[in-house]
């Protein structure tokens, strides 16, 4: 066949955000781009739960704020310590994060990820989906030089491949440029969108316009697995979700679906989503194994960006914005390769992994390096510590005949007998030491 | 063989939901999809040039957002695409619609001449199963309903023979081209295209038609004015409200059983029981 002799600048494989900031980056530029996608349409396969990040996307959209479809700007952040009937929490609200620009919106991915698959067509790139990447193509030096698809003729060459496929990374685990995700480093997420009416989701959560609220939850509600939970308010639904890490959930033998039931159930979050209609439920993996379980990141013809690559910060529940940053500095990468003629050869494109390290991305990630396995191997974050939160406030509003004394004692008392004087004393350091 | 296949793109029915407060149809969302019963008159017409050569050439009427649909059906090996769009065309029925496609099909056929058109038996979210008659009346082709094979074409006798699926068989039948053929679903299986294809259908020019450039005679036959059809309400079917009953009865006696499930049913239709007693009578009175 004749048609394939064409080459592309970059292959991009996958349109989720790490996908579409790298091929629109690179389209922008001029460079010649492919962008394959499997799912029927772009944003098909994806699910998030989801908050946007500005910033990530303003630096490569910067008027993205125009066109593109936003749920709700998020002003009030809480926080929830949960058990099984109660939740200690905190909240901050500010009406300074109604002057715009905003910083943080909740998005509907399906509408989100096809406006940003637009930008990226029209800034040039050919995107074609429902075409599945099976291998990866290499010239005799062991190069990649192009990828192979699931369809006849199948040949697609390019200088360089990015491979933003996301978090099982089908492509880049079977070329062996890395291992099969291990279920200690992914958690897997369980979200349901339910709808409400849009005066309904503004009264219960005390909202005007296009206010939005946040809360992340932990505790009991993941029954001693490492794992937090989230209440997004989108414009007329709300983002219910939870997730865990994946070995945990396979050592208790408990399904995603039934902890969302049960959270769905808790007495503080009941009343928040009572009438609504579940319209859709979606599952995803997350790799949360952090920076001691990140891949290579490049390699002679190739980079891996976004979920693929493993960048993900599960401690601020930050994901597609290193996705959509890790993308850019890809793109931008290649760019300087090519300003200056160099081909993508490793050596080269080492110069990826140090835009990384100079970015949130690897910042961040490298400060958080430790707390995948504080949470493994230290389950008191996540089960005694909530309960004694919760046992603590309780005692101490419930006004009886008791003197506050007697009240702080007891609380303390009950704190030393679940976790003893070191052990408190330890747990502080350690959390110290794996937030540092 | 110049083939023409006319399809309509619709919204993915299985994804519909009814708004639960206004009772509207919710389409924000869901997916627009190539009409299901097309595909298999898609794949009908690309196996006959196959076979014999020439082009397909893929048709729809609707709104400027109908272009993907005929984007995949160049990525699946059509070779044209057409569409016929203009603001006039809006809140067609299928009289006007078939107007309109029977129009664009004699513009087309001006160009390249038409053996064959397809379409699906129908749509999804119409299912009127009107369209493709309408097109055949208008333009006087040989029309073959619910077909579920095409069996030959001979070209130098300009005929093609035909199965039809109808009541109690299989009808095969015979006719002269140019011909209309609706497809029958489960005919054939759309193929998978080709790495090619694909990026063929992804740059492909869709040719855009307006009114105009369709060659519309008469505007008052197109669109909502066109258009006999009344829709007079749209409401959502009530949930059956009626419960199971249970029918307590002696398992071990097969006769206790029988005769209390015909109590209970003669008991909750009393029209039923009326017409057994009334046979019942009229069979006794020829006894006597």
């Amino acid at each position: 066949m004749t048609q394939n002799i064409e080459k592309f600048d970059v292959i991009v494989v996958g349109a989720g955000p790490a996908g579409n900031a790298a091929a629109y980056t690179l389209a922008k530029a001029g460079k010649k781009v492919l962008q394959l996608e499997r799912g029927e349409y772009p944003g098909s396969k994806n699910v998030q739960g989801a908050i946007l990040y500005a910033d990530a996307l303003e630096k490569i959209i910067p008027d993205f704020r125009d066109s593109a479809p936003l749920e709700r700007t998020v002003i009030e952040q809480r926080m929830w310590v949960m058990e099984d009937e109660s939740y200690v929490g905190t909240t901050f609200r500010s009406d300074r994060f109604n002057q715009m620009p905003g910083n943080r919106y909740t998005i509907i991915r399906a509408r989100f990820d096809k406006w940003f698959s637009e930008q990226v067509q029209k800034a040039g790139a050919l995107v074609i989906c429902e075409m599945t990447v099976i291998a990866l193509l290499r010239d005799e030096s062991g190069k990649v030089i192009g990828v192979e698809v699931d369809r006849d003729d199948g040949k697609i060459y390019a200088e360089t491949v990015i491979l933003a496929d996301g978090v099982n990374s089908l492509v880049a685990s079977r070329a062996g440029l890395r291992e099969d995700i291990k279920p200690a480093a992914v958690a897997l997420a369980v979200k349901e969108t339910i709808f409400l009416p849009k005066e309904t989701v503004e009264a219960r959560f005390n909202l005007k316009g296009s206010e939005g609220v946040v809360i992340e939850m932990l505790g009991s509600i993941s029954q001693g697995m490492a794992g937090t939970a989230f209440l997004y308010t989108n414009k007329d639904s709300i983002s219910l979700g939870i997730g865990c890490m994946l070995s945990d959930m396979k050592a208790q033998n408990t399904t995603p679906a039934e902890l969302l039931e049960k959270l769905k159930q808790h007495p503080s979050v009941a009343p928040l989503i009572a009438g609504g209609e579940t319209r859709e439920y979606a599952a995803h993996l997350i790799p949360e194994g952090g920076y001691h379980a990140l891949p290579e990141l490049y390699g002679e013809g190739w980079l891996l960006v976004g979920d693929s690559a493993g960048f993900v910060n599960a401690v601020h529940r930050e994901g597609s914005n290193l996705a959509m940053t890790s993308g850019r500095l890809a793109a931008e990468t290649l760019l300087e390769l090519g300003e200056k003629g160099l081909p993508s050869t490793a050596a080269n494109l080492a110069r990826y992994k140090a835009r990384l390290e100079d970015s949130i991305v690897l910042k961040d990630l490298k400060k958080y390096r430790n707390i995948p396995d504080t949470l493994h191997s230290q389950r008191q974050f996540l089960s005694d510590y909530p309960a004694l939160l919760n046992g603590a406030a309780h005692e101490f509003f419930t006004v009886d005949s008791r003197d506050k004394a007697t009240k702080e004692k007891a609380i303390f008392n009950a704190f030393r007998e679940r976790r003893s004087l070191l052990g408190l004393l330890g747990d502080a350091y350690r959390l110290w030491r794996a937030t540092r | 063989m110049h083939i023409v296949v006319c399809i309509k793109q619709v919204p993915d029915s299985a994804q519909i939901r009814v708004h639960p407060v206004t009772n509207t149809i919710m389409r924000q969302g869901v997916p627009a999809i190539i009409n299901p019963y097309d595909l298999f008159a898609i794949e009908a017409a690309l196996a006959l040039k196959d076979h014999l050569g020439g082009k397909v050439t893929v048709l729809t009427m609707g709104p400027p957002q109908a272009e993907p649909a005929l984007r995949k059906a160049l990525s699946f090996g059509c070779d044209e695409a057409v569409l016929v769009t203009d603001k006039l065309f809006a809140g067609a029925d299928t009289l006007a619609t078939s107007y309109v496609l029977a129009s664009a099909i004699k513009t087309l056929h001006q160009e390249t001449p038409v053996d064959l058109v397809f379409t699906g038996k129908q749509t999804i979210d119409g299912d009127t199963a009107q369209v493709g008659p309408g097109i055949a009346k208008r333009l006087e082709l040989e029309l073959l309903t619910y077909v579920s094979r095409i069996v030959s074409v001979d070209k130098a006798a300009s005929s093609i023979r035909v199965e039809r699926r109808a009541e109690g068989g299989v009808q095969v039948l015979e006719t002269r081209l140019p011909a209309l053929i609706t497809m029958l679903e489960g005919s054939n299986e759309i193929r998978f295209g080709s790495a090619p294809d694909m990026f063929r259908a992804a740059r492909a020019e869709v040719r855009v038609w307006d009114r105009n450039a369709a060659g519309i005679e008469d505007i008052k036959k197109v669109g909502l004015k066109g258009s006999p059809t009344i829709v007079s309400r749209v409401f959502v079917p009530s949930p059956r409200a009626q419960k199971a009953q249970q029918i307590e009865f002696d398992a071990t006696n097969p006769e206790a059983a029988t005769q209390a499930l015909l109590d209970k049913v003669l008991a909750e239709i009393p029209k039923v029981k009326k017409e057994l007693d009334n046979k019942r009578t009229a069979a006794g009175e020829r006894h006597e």
